[in-house]
């Protein structure tokens, strides 16, 4: 279907468009990446597991997804949102065929990778729930829409209809917004941890049974592949969000918080958004922004518990459970075991490795490979546009490295920390390749 | 030296070198010629392309690598190809796990590159649509410059991802189109030859205008991932200079808006009256609900009246004559307190916020709910009047009032019905008889208003005590 439709219609579309947009644009999460869908002959679009970013905004995010609301109006009063009952925000609600209209307009004109639906709680959640998994299903069975596409799991929605929307969404989130139960008390007075939760258990469940059934049927020849081709529940998993710096909560809970979903609930990602000052917003919220570089060390610091073997326990300290924005908190951790340093580049095992500041997992990975054909020196780690100022005083190489006699020097810090830092350390090379933040 | 001669294309080379292999032709002894990179002057006439002999065995990461690079521009790559490729095959099977080699790293830097193009050409290919509003007829057109020679590369993921849909990709390289059946290829043209627009453009502007956050401004980043060559054929990157340019002053604009409005503390006279408060908050400016509304609506009623109902704030009908609660919710409100027995004659009725909040719908004024920062900024008249009235309880209809008096937000059919106990004495939280009005069906305004007057009997209650 072209939208060449009545003028008069087109702008009221763009109207809830800019309202419904706006609205969305305060969860961080835009990743397409996860889920394989071959494009059909007679349908539209493909998942291609590496998610795409087809643009990037002026903040520094990038749209891989048509992010909407379906409508702002809600019935909750969630002191952080805009959106929240208490709100003067304009309102404004999508009909299921104009959301499925729009994507499919953008989507041929190659924009985006696929649709990200959200919505305000209206009427009850399950009702919420079902009317985003009929835009979801309608693209799948109407359109043989192969794109992406991601749905918000409303918390507290039945087992039911959170299963409906597996079987059409590649990923689902259940945003857990705030760290901790106390957070949500201050803040988001209807929300529960558990229900958030409950929605996560459901969500995984769903996801593994699938698994289970396709792993079954692998062994079993007689099923066709078909059949095992046949049921889907959000292939891509799940993600959450949870917003930093609205309520006092540390680094440290904000982190383990982290831990237990990722562990829990299989989670793949967990975007942290700093608190952005929300227009209208309740009092009691801070008028200010934490600052953003807080965010990006919050990312560093996930990054070294799922890559780079750390826990959330080491990664601060009980003395001081914020990280430092100062530095990245590799080489926070690595200033205080300096015991252990300097590490010979070419015996240490990877493990230890990973643990040097300025080393990323690839160049790990690259300097493993090649210490098998000669010794590894300074000139081999410039080459590897390895960031020096920061690494050298920490390993022993080939060749004479003079900056290892600093390691115990009080000036270590200073030294390494000027200049040194490269300030989107991992994020960019990654979302170049996986369309996430 | 020999020349050879290939088409530029990956398969060329490819059938190429394993007859050279075959041969056992030397690196150092042959060039490439293709027509993308001039020939060597010394090197004479480019000699047919030996035949390929055998099954050459190279590591299955060559050829991914190779692929890749076979589509950089630079005019070096056969050769570091062929060269790679001769020395994996002559003892050195493990090379490429040597990233340090030189070789090798030149390998892995073109074919990084080529995939960071390629990943671009994904991402930034624009398709404006052509001909008749039939999609039937329709014709999807994309103009795009790319880094290297990227196109044939790119094509299978266009064709998986478009199938249904006929379009064409243009370059200055090459170009290529989809029938719905086949690709072809064709010659590169120059910008011009693309369609200048696409009305869907307009809408694809707005959201990414609404989707931008300005109090977040990383436009570094944004210029790394979206490198500025690309921008002119981004029908969005017209925007940024502006988006840019607006943003720190939007981003005041929104604290501005969360912050408080300030106070009435400072209109508020110290040890007055409720006749004396009365006449001072006609004078209030402390927010600027003050400038669209007619006048300040106080509290009124008995003045040592043991039970106060806080409401929202005055409606169109009270800020015209000047009187809380004499509106169609003041009629709703005075059935509910005859339905649990109390006269309006026994309480003092109020409201958090003083001032009528609206805005203009055609001729009328719409009720427009006070935010935050005006709750908070009219509490100390509010406070003043539960000071000096003295009430043994409190009745918050509606969520304004019952943020106003407990300081957080509550939600009133969780919490409606019990004591709370509050700084200025005890609350009952109910329904505003407003918010039963607006009910959906007549099933949940008899429901809500039954819940509302069960609330009032125990009002009665403590009226009786």
């Amino acid at each position: 279907m072209q939208y060449g439709l009545a003028r008069a219609f087109a702008v009221q579309v763009q109207q809830k468009l800019k309202i419904l947009a706006d609205a969305a644009k305060y969860d961080a999460s835009c990743a397409s990446s996860g889920a394989r869908r071959s494009g059909t002959r007679d349908g539209l679009g493909s998942t291609t597991g590496v998610g795409i970013c087809h643009s990037y905004t002026p903040d520094g995010r990038c749209i891989s997804l048509l992010k909407l609301l379906l409508t702002n109006y809600c019935i909750y009063d969630c002191k952080y949102c805009v959106n929240r009952v208490s709100s003067n925000v304009e309102r404004a609600r999508f009909a299921i065929d104009e959301v499925v209209n729009l994507t499919l307009a953008f989507y041929r004109r190659n924009y985006i990778e696929g649709l990200f639906l959200s919505s305000g709680i209206i009427r009850d959640v399950d009702y919420t729930m079902e009317q985003l998994t009929a835009v979801a299903r309608c693209l799948r069975e109407q359109h043989r829409f192969n794109g992406y596409i991601h749905l918000k799991a409303v918390p507290g929605a039945s087992a039911e209809s959170l299963r409906a929307a597996g079987t059409w969404a590649d990923r689902l989130s259940a945003n857990i917004e705030l760290p901790t139960q106390g957070d949500l008390d201050a803040l988001a007075p209807a929300k529960r941890v558990s229900d958030v939760t409950t929605a996560m258990r459901e969500i995984r469940d769903g996801c593994d049974a699938v698994k289970a059934e396709r792993a079954e049927s692998r062994k079993n020849p007689r099923v066709t592949r078909l059949a095992h081709k046949a049921r889907r529940f959000a292939p891509a998993g799940q993600s959450t969000q949870m917003i930093v710096g609205a309520t006092a909560s540390t680094d440290a809970t904000i982190l383990e918080t982290a831990t237990s979903l990722y562990t829990g609930y299989k989670l793949r990602r967990v975007y942290y958004s700093a608190f952005s000052p929300i227009p209208d917003a309740s009092p009691g919220l801070p008028g200010q922004a934490p600052p953003l570089v807080r965010e990006h060390r919050l990312y560093q610091a996930d990054w070294l518990i799922r890559f780079y073997g750390f826990s959330a326990a080491e990664i601060t300290t009980p003395e001081e459970p914020n990280l430092d924005l100062a530095i990245d908190p590799k080489l926070a951790w690595a200033l205080r075991h300096r015991a252990m340093f300097p590490l010979d580049i070419n015996r240490a095992s990877r493990e230890l490795l990973l643990r040097v500041p300025g080393l990323g997992a690839r160049n790990v990975e690259r300097i493993v490979a090649a210490r098998r054909f000669r010794g590894i020196t300074t000139a081999d780690l410039r080459r590897l546009r390895v960031p020096l100022t920061r690494t050298l005083p920490f390993v022993v190489t080939a060749d004479h490295n003079a900056a290892t006699r600093f390691i115990d020097s009080d000036r270590l810090r200073l030294m390494v920390s000027a200049k040194s830092e490269q300030l989107p350390l991992f994020a960019p090379k990654v979302s170049a390749l996986t369309g996430e933040l | 030296m020999r020349a050879v001669a290939i088409d530029g294309s990956w398969e060329s080379w490819r059938d190429a070198a394993r007859g050279l292999l075959a041969e056992g032709a030397l690196p150092g002894d042959v060039v490439f010629c293709d027509p993308t990179a001039s020939g060597d002057l010394f090197s004479g006439p480019p000699l047919p392309v030996p035949a390929p002999t055998g099954v050459l065995k190279v590591p299955r990461r060559f050829l991914d690598e190779a692929r890749y690079v076979a589509h950089h521009r630079s005019a070096t790559r056969w050769g570091l190809l062929y060269r790679v490729l001769h020395r994996l095959t002559h003892g050195e099977a493990e090379l490429l796990a040597n990233g340090l080699d030189p070789d090798v790293h030149r390998l892995r830097a073109l074919s990084k590159e080529v995939h960071r193009d390629a990943h671009k050409m994904h991402a930034f290919v624009r398709f404006r649509r052509v001909g008749g509003d039939d999609d039937a007829e329709a014709h999807y057109i994309a103009w795009h410059r790319p880094d290297h020679l990227i196109v044939p590369l790119v094509t299978p993921f266009f064709v998986g991802r478009f199938a249904s849909m006929r379009w064409a990709i243009l370059t200055p390289d090459r170009s290529v189109s989809w029938d719905g059946v086949t690709a072809r290829f064709t010659d590169g043209v120059p910008r011009s030859a693309a369609p200048s627009g696409d009305e869907l453009e307009e809408l694809w502007r707005t959201y990414y205008a609404s989707i931008f956050n300005p109090a977040r401004l990383k436009v570094g980043h944004m210029r790394g991932e979206m490198p500025k060559k690309h921008w002119a054929t981004l029908p969005e990157a017209a925007l940024i200079p502006t988006l840019v340019h607006e943003a720190s002053g939007r981003a005041a604009e929104m604290v501005k808006k969360s912050t408080s409005n300030g106070s009435a503390a400072a209109f508020v006279p110290e040890g007055a009256s409720l006749e004396v408060l009365r006449e001072a908050s006609k004078r209030c400016r402390a927010c600027p609900l003050h400038e669209s509304a007619t006048q300040t609506v106080f509290g009124e009623g008995l003045g040592g009246a043991r039970v106060v109902l806080v409401g929202e704030q005055p409606g169109d009908e009270e800020d015209k004559q000047g009187h809380p609660f004499v509106g169609p919710a003041g009629k709703m409100l005075d059935k509910a307190l005859a339905a649990a027995g109390i006269a309006r004659s026994e309480v003092y009725v109020t409201n958090a916020v003083k001032h009528f909040k609206w805005r203009p719908m055609g001729k009328r004024r719409l009720h427009q709910k006070p935010d935050g920062g005006e709750i908070e900024a009219c509490k100390p008249w509010l406070f003043a009047e539960l000071r000096l009235v003295k009430p043994d309880l409190i009745v918050a209809l509606g969520a304004s009032a019952a943020q106003s008096l407990l300081g957080k937000t509550v939600t009133v059919a969780r919490d409606r019905g019990q004591r709370l106990a509050s700084p200025s004495g005890d609350v009952i939280v109910s329904y505003h008889p407003a918010a039963i009005l607006r009910a959906p069906d007549d099933d949940a305004r008899d429901a809500m208003f039954e819940l509302l007057v069960e609330d009032l009997r125990l009002v009665r209650k403590v009226l009786a005590a």
